[in-house]
């Protein structure tokens, strides 16, 4: 562990010295983490890699997590202490597939859903594609990397559950919206990532208006490696049967439409 | 003596290069592990439990986790056997892997027509009969947990196939013990135990449990002292080997389960945490043996000294 930014009282980033791993990573991958050492906690945890460190040569020097504070492991990792040896494995599962120019990204994060964007908004930025982030959180202060964003040439649309940034409510409303106001024919790749109401609304609202989404799921994951079945999404096949696929082999990036949302 | 230090063990008339094998629902069907794990280095690899059709399992969430363990209930989701001979077998022959098939039955049949498949296919080495899933309802449990629906069961599998037999045991039951003898009496090569234990847990603000099926089966750490007790009793009850396993992490465990009883060992649950643990517990046993100057690891087998005698108590 060679950083370790706390961003407030539950959020922190925490970068680690894995450059090989996240020299490997495609945006919306994912590694899964040790926290602690010992039996307790006893299983990884799977994070999206937030950024791809670099020096100043840009040689990749390592990955940073964003991590929230909600139980024993996220905890530790909240409190990670420099130096710490922190097992990460990775590079996991399907990454996002970035579209090309002249078709439009739309972002929705919710929350610590923020994570994959950072890179997937790297790689947009290089492709030229109009970029824009709907971002949703709980208050003003816990909307975070703003400026990366920014920087990248991304379009900020925020929402807070409280009002006190951008606008009040949740960040699939002026998704909808936006959409509504398209013209039917202008090609626009919807991502998500964010709490499981957020994935379904979205994944409703790019079907209602006939666009393609891919969303990152996140589930209970015990080895990230397709070993334990713990991970599985139903997902409508084409002869409409639901099976359950392991999101961390399948997944974690799903095409939202064949997820049978409950 | 590293040079001809013997970590071959034998089950029936099946040798295992080693004790170490991969649990079954807890390496897939071995083939997720085969770019990260040296698939023909392992003992054995157990993959996950088949029945003849395909299934789709119990709903999400599906595992929690608990104090040095974790609760899970799949479901044995899985996909058939025959999918499983189709799609999987070609690979694990390939990397060399000796596959132990992990079977379930809603009916005594259905055993006996996997069994009947099985034995057919090329590169099956032994076949592990799950009667002890505590997750669903026809999950082999009515067997399991009846000396003699484990006898009957053990039985009519064994008038089919040739392939070593060994029934999987399940500790949620008063004296496992007899279980094992009923399965020796039946034709077994060996015993493989435990499952997990049927287990809960509630998350206390929502007072929804935390898994889906309500109830799952513990496994990790937490449960291996009991399962280490089990396999000592078992030792006592049966000449056929033990394969004994529960909430292994390390070399020390593995010996642990050896010294009471077991023959060979599964390791699960810490698979998960760690997939590079296999050349590791390899090496642990290896350094094991050169300390204590153990040429053959099967002389480790049922070593227990339970006479101490004028011998102190060590705290380890």
């Amino acid at each position: 562990m060679i950083a370790n930014r706390q961003l407030s009282s539950d959020y922190n980033v925490l970068a680690l010295r894995a450059p090989s791993i996240a020299a490997a990573a495609s945006p919306g991958q994912f590694v899964m983490v040790k926290a602690g050492s010992g039996h307790d906690p006893l299983l990884r945890r799977p994070f999206s890699v937030f950024e791809v460190l670099r020096d100043q040569t840009a040689g990749v020097t390592g990955l940073s997590l964003l991590n929230k504070r909600i139980g024993v492991s996220t905890s530790l990792l909240y409190a990670a202490r420099l130096g710490e040896r922190i097992a990460c494995l990775g590079p996991l599962g399907r990454p996002f597939s970035p579209v090309d120019a002249p078709t439009e990204a739309w972002m929705v994060a919710g929350g610590v859903g923020l994570a994959p964007f950072a890179t997937l908004a790297h790689a947009l930025c290089s492709r030229g594609v109009r970029s824009t982030l709907f971002y949703g959180a709980r208050r003003a202060q816990e909307l975070f990397y703003l400026d990366l964003f920014r920087g990248l040439g991304v379009e900020l649309v925020l929402t807070t559950e409280d009002g006190s940034a951008g606008e009040r409510g949740r960040v699939v409303a002026p998704l909808e919206r936006r959409l509504a106001a398209r013209r039917a024919d202008a090609p626009v790749m919807v991502y998500a990532c964010g709490p499981e109401g957020m994935l379904a609304s979205t994944a409703k609202i790019a079907v209602r208006y006939n666009r393609p989404c891919q969303v990152s799921v996140e589930r209970i994951m015990g080895c990230g490696l397709g070993g334990c079945y713990s991970c599985v999404v139903p997902m409508r096949s084409d002869d409409g049967r639901v099976h359950h696929v392991r999101s961390c082999l399948s997944g974690p990036v799903l095409p939202g439409d064949q997820i049978s949302w409950e | 003596m590293g040079a001809e230090m013997d970590l071959s063990v034998r089950i029936g008339a099946l040798t295992l290069k080693n004790p170490l094998i991969a649990a079954s629902g807890c390496f897939g069907y071995g083939v997720e592990y085969a770019d990260l794990v040296d698939l023909a280095s392992l003992g054995g690899v157990a993959v996950k439990g088949l029945f003849l059709a395909e299934r789709e399992g119990h709903p999400s969430p599906r595992i929690v986790e608990t104090p040095a363990g974790m609760l899970n209930a799949i479901g044995l989701q899985g996909i058939g056997v025959r999918r499983f001979i189709f799609e999987k077998l070609p690979e694990l022959r390939a990397r060399r892997a000796t596959v132990i098939v992990n079977i379930c039955g809603s009916t005594l049949d259905e055993y006996v027509e996997i069994s009947r498949i099985l034995s057919d296919a090329e590169g099956v080495a032994a076949i592990e009969l799950n009667i002890s899933c505590p997750n669903i309802k026809e999950g082999g449990m009515q067997f399991g947990c009846s000396l003699t629906g484990t006898f009957d069961v053990v039985s009519a599998v064994r008038k089919v196939t040739r392939l070593p037999l060994i029934p999987k045991l399940t500790p949620n039951v008063t004296d496992v013990a007899s279980f094992a003898r009923a399965s020796a009496d039946a034709g077994a090569d060996a015993v493989s135990l435990v499952n997990t234990f049927l287990a809960m847990a509630i998350d206390v603000e929502t007072r929804r449990p935390k898994i889906s099926n309500v109830v799952g089966g513990l496994s990790g750490p937490a449960i291996r002292p009991i399962a280490v007790r089990m396999v000592y009793e078992c030792r006592q009850a049966v000449k056929i080997p033990i394969i004994g396993m529960g909430g292994i992490t390390d070399a020390r465990d593995a010996i642990e389960f050896m010294i009471a009883g077991a023959t060979a060992v599964q390791v699960g649950t810490a698979n998960f945490v760690d997939p590079f643990i296999w050349p590791k517990l390899i090496d642990g046993i290896s350094d094991y043996m050169r300390r204590h100057q153990i040429a053959r690891v099967a002389d480790l087998v049922g070593t227990l000294d339970t006479a101490a005698g004028d011998k102190e108590w060590t705290a380890s």
